[in-house]
């Protein structure tokens, strides 16, 4: 069904994926922000180009890539975090620069694909398919329905890991199912604005949330909202100017985060004497 | 059948890497005891309740906590730490702190059962915190927040109760009406309370342990000066006992 004419059908197909891409990024985007995890979900996003440089290289679909390595890239990040805590930032930017690198000489052995390099990095929403879309409400289903079976031990673990230890729940399991979920909303960010914008679409809504809710789960209604409203004006924009969607999209998740921070800022400047 | 005391710790030993923070350390409470664990910082307190709880494994030495295994008596105790470990700014209520008191029983998915909301209420009414149920954990005192830690460890239902420095962040009122309350808990479960505040926790406890590195004392009374002197003067004593 088309809403719009048929010239603009893409929009609405674009439309529909930032929306979907949203409600992932607001439930995974929320546990990040508030575990502190950005490097971490970093690590993840950018080895998704190895993934997608290999898949395009065996002529695979690039999403099947993308979600192999970071899937990869998490558990083993995980691993890195529970075994090795003290090397843990030099380890995750060795994944980062690793996953990326991979990509790169993977995309430049493939003829006729470099140009897409671009697509993958900062993101064409305006190319997603519209069988897409069926993978994209897929991998949020997975996500929205893993976080509301195991809200509970999600949340402990989140909270208080050494609490939830002590009362005999599998930490581990859980802390690895979370980095996977995490990668499989990374994957579903990166179709929407590229990878390397992914990190500020999925902690800027949940980070401006964040000051308005007192319950993780608000947190994250409010954060896939935010996303909604920020992932739809961008592409909106990007639209009439014509500008690349990515960057516009993040460009006004941004503002609003600046906006949202400066505002709450102000009242308690106006308190000091 | 002679009952298993409820902690009993036998020339137990740890060190991180190469340094040494416990050695031959022998302790044993009976059930219904009230315990306090003093000593001077970086004595081994906090290294001794991590063993208990199993978080920590010894080097040498055994740990029967209800006449098990620390890691299988777990779910049995409550513990009280002395950081919370968690940030301050975390999205979550004082109710759904308390709660997660109650996990580890029954089913991880869906949502608590009946049992463990009821179990929260009455927990929060004990510690005096039903009127902060709804209340974001950011948004609380350092008393309120020590006061939800311990409700917290009261939902699991624990035979024993464990608590790092629980004074560490709150002024003098508070602290009374912690061990208050803490004294009525123990009308039913061991407590061990670990503080560097020995004349404080002497009024309340039934007997003090003191441990700088291993247990150099195990008196029923009140503490004196000599103990304290033995405890934190360690230039002072030298200065009096050069015989040794």
């Amino acid at each position: 069904m088309n809403l719009l004419p048929e010239p603009y059908a893409f929009l609405q197909t674009a439309l529909a994926a930032g929306l979907l891409a949203s409600i992932g990024c607001g439930v995974m985007g929320s546990y990040v922000v508030v575990k502190r995890i950005g490097y971490l979900a970093g690590g993840i996003a950018h080895s998704v180009l190895g993934g997608m440089g290999v898949a395009v290289y065996l002529g695979a679909a690039p999403l099947g890539g993308a979600l192999a390595a970071a899937i990869l890239a998490a558990l083993f990040i995980g691993w890195i975090k529970l075994r090795h805590q003290t090397h843990e930032d030099t380890l995750i930017g060795a994944v980062w620069a690793l996953g990326m690198s991979i990509g790169v000489i993977f995309i430049a052995r493939t003829p006729g694909y470099a140009a897409d390099l671009m697509g993958y990095l900062f993101g064409n929403i305006l190319l997603v398919s519209p069988d897409q879309l069926g993978r994209l409400t897929a991998l949020d289903a997975l996500v929205v329905g893993f976080v509301l079976v195991w809200y509970r031990p999600f949340l402990a673990v989140a909270f208080d890991e050494e609490f939830a230890r002590l009362r005999g729940l599998p930490v581990t399991f859980f802390y690895l199912l979370f980095l996977c979920l995490v990668a499989l909303s990374v994957v579903l960010l990166v179709q929407v604005v590229g990878l390397i914008l992914v990190i500020a679409l999925l902690t800027l809504p949940a980070a401006i949330a964040a000051r308005h809710t007192t319950t993780l789960g608000r947190m994250m209604v409010l954060a896939s909202a935010l996303g909604m409203v920020f992932t739809s004006a961008g592409i909106a924009l990007s639209y009439w100017w014509d500008l690349p969607s990515g960057p516009v999209i993040i460009l006004v998740a941004g503002s609003a985060y600046l906006a949202a921070t400066l505002f709450s800022a102000l009242p308690q400047k106006r308190l000091r004497p | 059948m002679k009952r298993a005391p409820a902690i009993q710790v036998e020339n137990l030993s740890f060190a991180y890497g190469d340094l040494p923070v416990l050695e031959g350390v022998d302790l044993e409470v009976s059930e219904g005891e009230f315990l306090g664990i003093v000593g001077p910082n970086a004595g081994g307190k906090s290294t001794l309740l991590k063993l208990l709880l199993g978080l920590l494994k010894p080097q040498r030495g055994r740990i029967r906590i209800l006449g098990t295994t620390p890691e299988k008596a777990r779910r049995l105790i409550g513990y009280v730490p002395q950081h919370p470990a968690f940030a301050r700014d975390f999205p979550v209520t004082v109710e759904q702190v308390v709660l997660m008191g109650r996990l580890g029983r029954g089913r991880l998915w869906g949502g608590y059962a009946k049992e463990d909301h009821a179990v929260a209420r009455r927990v929060m009414e004990e510690a005096e915190i039903a009127d902060l149920a709804q209340r974001p954990v950011g948004r609380l005192s350092g008393g309120q927040l020590q006061r939800v830690l311990v409700a917290r460890a009261l939902a699991c239902e624990p035979r024993i109760l464990l608590l790092d420095e629980p004074t560490a962040n709150i002024d003098l009122r508070v602290e009374n009406e912690l061990f208050d309350l803490l004294r009525e808990l123990n009308q039913r479960m061991t407590i061990l309370v670990v503080s560097h505040d020995i004349a404080f926790i002497s009024r309340y406890v039934h007997r003090v342990a003191c441990l700088d590195h291993t247990l150099v004392c195990h008196t029923t009374g009140e503490i004196d000066a000599e103990t304290i002197r033995q405890l934190y003067g360690g230039e002072v004593r030298a200065i009096h006992h050069h015989h040794h």
